[in-house]
């Protein structure tokens, strides 16, 4: 399967999958289980910038879309876009690295650790943002900060849970080849 | 001239990012104003339909507890049946009629439109409902909407032909006024943003008697509710520090955690008094 029909089809299931499951779950008020934006942190090493920021901002914009107050979901997404070269920048275990493999996982980050760091900050980024622009209209900090904490860790669960799911084939490839 | 097209160009990913970020936040803040671009129109078709597919799934799962509701809404309905309520006999009393009948003739100001609730949310900071009839049902933006058991469940904000969005109570800019129905004090009413089926009631007097259980209903001063209409029962009463008002918690009637169907209700009257209103704002 092309690069271009797996992102393609990710995106529909991990927003399918938030919207009719996730979303229906009602764990506590302090808990928004989230997990659509690993479709973020699976795109590929080699994409520019730019479309990583695209792509975020057209994921976040979606769900928004489903929840009708758009904006939340997209400045949240269009964050940890941004960010997250630079977190695989520090994170790679040698340089040049990421061209061995297509995109982030426990190997081509080299081991669980690193990708739990990789994720956990993204997911933190990502509810921080997204529960400060919503707290921003009611104005209660420490309701806004454990409800981040809260739900940054249920979604890092999520996301460990989805990795060790689905293991994800990758070829290992070299630059010689 | 050129310093600026290298700049752009050794800046372009950061300026992107504040520029998507910038739109995020634009659509964020002019949402509340209403002002929402026509492509909404579009996207909530779109998500309307596969919402609408995933509920017709949905409602099996919820069959018993709304025939449980509709069946304590008939029992309310047929005790307002007029074959119940005997005539008085009124024989023995004798009277002119001076008044023109015309004048005396009731007419019809509300109307229920009955609709089934396709989506609808609890959980986030902001709640939504999205009906599955719209304009075409004659459904307009600000009329109201109550649930199976005439418990007041929201406003209409967006209508499309086939659809409607609802903001819930549990909205922070859903402000309907209610009052006491026993001390007939009135009041704004406004959500924390935290627990669902708990709101709050502001501007209440000190002066006012309340109890815990008191009934909570919409006082008629706005043109999309009729007056009576069940809000909730107080829970709670707060003092608010430095004011002399109370804060009243009270919890809805309206159960947002399992709500099927609902009911949009038209005042043949709103235009007309949203008419005159708009005059009066328009004044300097």
């Amino acid at each position: 399967m092309s690069s271009l029909v797996k992102n393609i089809l990710r995106f529909i299931l991990f927003i399918l999958f938030q919207v009719y499951i996730l979303d229906k779950i009602r764990l506590h008020q302090m808990v928004t289980p989230y997990i659509y934006f690993m479709f973020i942190l699976w795109l590929p090493f080699k994409m520019k910038r730019g479309w990583l920021m695209l792509l975020g901002f057209l994921l976040g914009f979606t769900l928004d879309n489903f929840r009708h107050h758009p904006g939340f979901h997209s400045a949240a997404c269009v964050l940890i876009a941004y960010v997250r070269p630079f977190l695989i920048n520090l994170l790679i275990p040698q340089e040049g690295a990421e061209t061995n493999y297509e995109e982030p996982s426990f190997k081509s980050l080299g081991g669980i650790l690193p990708y739990l760091i990789y994720s956990g900050v993204l997911i933190l980024l990502h509810n921080s943002w997204l529960f400060f622009l919503e707290a921003w209209q009611f104005g209660n900090f420490w309701y806004f900060f454990v409800k981040t904490i809260l739900s940054t860790a249920v979604a890092l669960m999520l996301v460990l849970s989805t990795e060790l799911l689905f293991s994800r084939k990758q070829p290992f490839r070299t630059n010689t080849a | 001239m050129r310093n600026i097209f290298l700049f752009i160009r050794r800046y372009f990913n950061f300026l992107l990012f504040l520029t998507l970020q910038g739109i995020s936040i634009f659509l964020i803040i002019s949402y509340s104003n209403h002002h929402y671009a026509a492509f909404s129109r579009v996207a909530n078709n779109v998500t309307g339909q596969i919402n609408s597919r995933y509920s017709s799934v949905q409602h099996y799962f919820y069959l018993k507890r709304t025939n449980d509701s509709l069946l304590k809404a008939n029992e309310l309905l047929y005790n307002k049946l007029k074959g119940n309520f005997a005539l008085p006999d009124t024989t023995t009393r004798s009277y002119v009629d001076s008044i023109r009948i015309d004048s005396i003739l009731q007419y019809r100001r509300y109307t229920y439109v009955g609709a089934r609730v396709v989506a609808n949310s609890v959980a986030a900071p902001n709640n939504f409902i999205v009906l599955d009839r719209g304009k075409k049902a004659g459904i307009k933006e600000g009329m109201g909407v109550v649930d199976p058991n005439n418990a007041v469940v929201g406003i209409i904000t967006e209508t499309t032909d086939d659809y409607s969005v609802v903001m819930s109570l549990l909205h922070k800019d859903s402000h309907i006024s209610g009052k006491l129905k026993k001390g007939e004090e009135t009041g704004t009413l406004s959500w924390d943003g935290k627990e669902p089926n708990l709101v709050s009631l502001t501007n209440i007097p000190k002066s006012a008697k309340i109890s815990v259980g008191d009934s909570v209903i919409t006082s008629g001063f706005s043109t999309t509710f009729p007056k009576g209409i069940m809000l909730g029962r107080v829970e709670g009463i707060y003092k608010e520090a430095s004011s002399n008002y109370y804060k009243v918690k009270f919890f809805t009637a309206a159960n947002f955690h399992n709500l099927p169907y609902a009911y949009v209700i038209q005042n043949a009257e709103q235009d007309a008094v949203n008419k005159i209103l708009e005059k009066i704002n328009k004044q300097p």
